[in-house]
């Protein structure tokens, strides 16, 4: 259109009287802009239409767990958001070892990892017996291995107890802090969890007391 | 130019009238329905009672989830609907819903689904209860609104009922407790719409609603059931609305434009 | 046309380099501001171009359904209303590309009779009509496909009583429905072929047939309601006397036509998208069950006039035939209009009453077809395709007799 607002075009039929130059690109633009706002609405039930569907938010609703069932120096794996989340019932020496290789480690303060509020801390727990995580290695993606016992042969003799990657050699501590010398290069992600009562656990749902993340 | 300004105008008019035509068609078509059904007044027309459901009437849709839960949801599932996205829709708090309407051991996340075994129901009743998720869409609210009023005493059925909008239902009177229990007089023939002609009703029994209490929950009993024929409707009106008026806009500035250039064609 | 490449000055910067290598402008100017339209185009000369936008539009809404949507017998019904439930704005999706099938027929209709009332198919457009005629056809198998893939009742049945008519063809009969069926009976299988078809196989045929619709008709140049062919005079220019570049005036004009298009088809989309029954049919909110046919069953609303000959012929095998011949007619004709002149109005009064009872006739049949069998509408469905055949077969004796008036050199204009 913009090519054309003004005379008429070559080889048209002759024009009587002034054309209104002022007044055809004024309506060029109100049309043509009234288009583009058209179409930028008529774009939205296109693009919001891969968005997550009623059923996958549905599907991807705060899930319960009762830690009770749990024993200590466990872990269960569950699925939340088509993502494996390991839960940990840490047992006192495990959580009182965690401070001990600080030095040892690329995130010792969680500093530039993904967690909530309340998980940002040395033991990052809400509860420092369960150990909450997002299982996919930080690094691509793989689900690391427990390596819960310490001192293993392949892992070094100062080996404290955590998770290994199988892809790539991932290290983490037993609180999902990567160690030096891991292609990852932040901790374990923690989800949003809390606990509605002393022994169930709800991933998915922040702890409104505790303060959101 | 005002001439030809109003000149414009009235066109614009005339497009957006025959826009309000297309809209009004149902509504008239209604209206002519209704006129006809008006001339032939020996009897009951039971197959001219309309549902007048109102679909934005929320008061109205969570008395009839409250309904449905209470009455229906024990035979009947509503296998596209969640109890949540119910609950949104219907603006009825996540509190209440846990308190009235989820059935024991459900999640709000969970589709409706009756609660009643498949093959206990077929040894009840000779067939799973329907799914009504889409009884509205494939049969009409008024339908269903003469159904669950249409119930009356057949002693010669398995149970005891028949009913006028199914013949042969193998659905019982449920709600007779509230409706009461009634007898029907046919007259002679069919009705002027092909179907039973109904003389009178003679009631048997008194129920513990007024026939017009009943109505009335009916009536929110379908509104409810319209709603889950498809969630989205009111949404699809209120949006349709801006639509239309963007493209009123649109359309008059493109009028505009071309009215503008084509002062150039002789 | 092609000539006039070198007469495009050269521009400079990237539309220079890529004009180097894509011939872009020399496009833009062959087929819009050096495309010679008859100056005279009035209301029914906007169906072309909104049967292309209507196109856009099922192609856009389709490949986004497609995202959503899960072929097969026991999932297809589940999905349809997964889209009009739980995918965001799945529902409108969903109606836009229903009422869009539905628009699509409203819209080539007119634009056929666009071509009976000023010949447009006569001499030099034969071809130009046969492709449309052949995107007719693909068009149909298209919307009879894609009635069967939401798997309701009404499709499951459509789909029997359809793929049955080719029963009727002799000796291969038989054979070939189970053919097409891939099964005993309406299965599995045969929505999933439908859904290739649908989505993949017609719409690129359709897609080529429309590209050879437009290149045949830019070839020949359009008709006009005067039926005068505007080469005929040309200026001191070289261009036509009575013609105007298709853009800015009719790609102008043409936007007009999108925008009340649009609004009154939004009107059915947002207030009455199922159009009492006729765009999506009732039945169909039930899912396909072999067990039940629905109480009364007619096609959607665009094949009722074909469906109504089939059932007016008495005989099965008679009846499919008179349906196929009643579309085999109308691709006959440009052999069969004799009249030495295009436009209606510059025919007789033959022709413009024998094009009335056509239009009587056709509208008839698509009602009738609509209406559950009865005594009277049986009577009433002959009536009817006797009439319809009878414009096609007796249009070579009567537009030769027609008393035509004179037709005008230029064509008629009045400025608004």
């Amino acid at each position: 259109m913009s090519d054309h607002s003004g005379a008429a075009p070559h080889g048209s039929p002759e024009t009587t009287g002034a054309v209104d130059e002022s007044r055809r690109s004024f309506l060029t633009f109100a049309t043509a802009a009234t288009g583009a706002i058209g179409a930028a609405f008529g774009a939205v039930p296109f693009i919001a239409s891969w968005s997550p569907s009623e059923r996958a938010r549905a599907l991807g609703a705060p899930i319960e767990v009762d830690v009770t069932k749990i024993d200590p120096g466990q872990m269960v794996t569950l699925t939340w958001r088509k993502q494996a989340i390991y839960v940990v019932h840490r047992t006192p020496e495990m959580v009182a070892k965690l401070a001990g290789h600080d030095g040892d480690l690329k995130d010792p303060g969680s500093a530039s990892s993904e967690q909530p509020d309340y998980a940002k801390n040395a033991a990052r727990a809400a509860k420092d017996q369960f150990l909450v995580v997002i299982g996919n290695c930080t690094h691509l993606g793989c689900l690391p291995k427990t390596r819960f016992e310490p001192n293993q042969p392949e892992l070094g003799t100062d080996w404290p107890g955590g998770f290994f990657c199988p892809c790539h050699g991932s290290k983490f501590d037993m609180a999902g802090r990567v160690f030096n010398g891991s292609p990852a290069s932040v901790n374990l992600r923690i989800p949003p969890y809390s606990f509605s009562n002393d022994s169930t656990l709800v991933i998915g749902k922040d702890d409104v007391a505790q303060g959101a993340a | 130019m005002h001439r030809n300004l109003s000149g414009r105008v009235a066109r614009i008019a005339a497009g957006l009238l025959a826009g309000v035509a297309l809209i009004a068609a149902p509504a008239l078509q209604a209206a002519e329905e209704k006129a006809a059904e008006g001339h032939e007044s020996h009897g009951v027309d039971w197959q001219g009672w309309k549902a007048g459901n109102q679909i934005n009437d929320a008061t109205s849709l969570q008395r009839g989830a409250s309904n449905f839960m209470n009455y229906c949801a024990g035979c009947h599932s509503l296998k596209y609907m969640r109890y949540e996205r119910m609950a949104k829709d219907l603006r009825i708090g996540d509190e209440q819903l846990r308190k009235n309407l989820l059935p024991a051991g459900a999640k709000t996340t969970d589709y409706i689904l009756a609660s009643f075994p498949k093959a206990e129901a077929e040894a009840w009743f000779g067939r799973q209860p329907p799914d009504l998720s889409l009884i509205t869409r494939s049969k009409g609210s008024d339908y269903v609104f003469q159904f669950l009023k249409g119930f009356y005493l057949d002693e010669t059925k398995a149970t005891k009922t028949d009913n006028l909008a199914l013949p042969g239902a193998a659905m019982p009177a449920v709600l007779s407790d509230l409706e009461g229990v009634k007898r029907v007089v046919f007259g002679h023939g069919e009705s002027a719409h092909g179907g039973k002609n109904v003389e009178r009703f003679d009631e048997v029994q008194a129920g513990s609603m007024t026939p017009a209490q009943y109505d009335v929950f009916v009536r929110d009993t379908v509104n409810f059931l319209q709603y889950v024929g498809e969630p989205s409707q009111v949404d699809r009106v209120s949006i349709g609305i801006w639509v239309l008026l963007f493209l009123a806009v649109f359309t008059g500035f493109a009028w505009m434009l071309k009215k503008e250039y084509w002062k150039d064609v002789h | 046309m092609a000539g006039d490449h070198d007469k495009l000055p050269a521009r400079p910067g990237f539309m220079g380099w890529l004009n180097k290598r894509l011939p872009v402008d020399a496009f833009l100017k062959d087929h819009l501001t050096d495309y010679y339209a008859p100056k005279n185009f009035n209301f029914w000369y906007f169906f072309g171009s909104l049967a292309l936008l209507v196109l856009v539009m099922q192609l856009l809404t389709g490949i986004f359904l497609t995202m959503h949507y899960k072929v097969g017998e026991m999932t297809a019904f589940d999905s349809v209303e997964y889209i009009m439930r739980e995918v965001p704005y799945g529902w409108l999706l969903r109606y836009l590309h229903s009422t869009g099938a539905s628009a699509f027929f409203i819209v080539v209709y007119l634009h056929m009779f666009r071509a009976f009332l000023y010949g447009s198919y006569k001499q030099p457009r034969e071809l130009l009509w046969l492709f449309g005629m052949v995107i007719y056809l693909a068009l149909m198998a298209e919307a009879f496909m894609g009635y069967v893939l939401p798997w309701g009742n009404m499709s499951f049945w459509g789909a029997q009583v359809i793929v049955n008519l080719f029963g009727t063809i002799p000796v291969v009969g038989p054979g070939l429905v189970e053919w097409i069926r891939g099964d005993y009976g309406i299965a599995d299988a045969t929505l999933n072929r439908f859904f290739s078809l649908h989505v993949v196989a017609v719409p690129l045929v359709l897609l080529l047939l429309v590209t050879l619709h437009l290149v045949a008709l830019h070839e020949v140049g359009s008709n006009n309601p005067d039926g005068v062919e505007i080469k005929g005079k040309k200026g001191a220019n070289g261009k036509p006397l009575d013609g105007i570049p298709f853009h800015p005036y009719y790609t102008l004009k043409d936007i007009v036509g999108v925008g009340v298009f649009l609004m009154l088809f939004c009107v059915v989309v947002f207030f009455v998208p199922t159009f009492g029954g006729i765009f999506l049919e009732h039945a169909n909110f039930d899912m396909a069950n072999p067990m039940s046919t629905p109480d009364h069953i007619a096609p959607v609303w665009y094949f009722t006039p074909f469906y109504a000959i089939l059932r007016a012929v008495p005989d099965q095998q008679l009846g499919a035939l008179a349906m196929a011949l009643s579309l085999v007619c109308l691709v006959l004709v440009p052999w069969l209009d004799r009249s030495p002149v295009k436009s209606t109005r510059y025919r007789g009064w033959i022709w413009k009453t024998a094009l009335a009872l056509f239009v009587i006739s056709f509208i008839g049949l698509g009602y009738i077809g609509l209406k559950a069998p009865s005594p009277l509408f049986t009577l009433m469905g002959r009536v009817f395709s006797v009439m319809y055949f009878a414009f096609f077969v007796l249009m070579p004796w009567y537009t030769k007799i027609d008393p035509v008036k004179p037709v005008p050199e230029r064509v008629t204009y009045e400025k608004h």
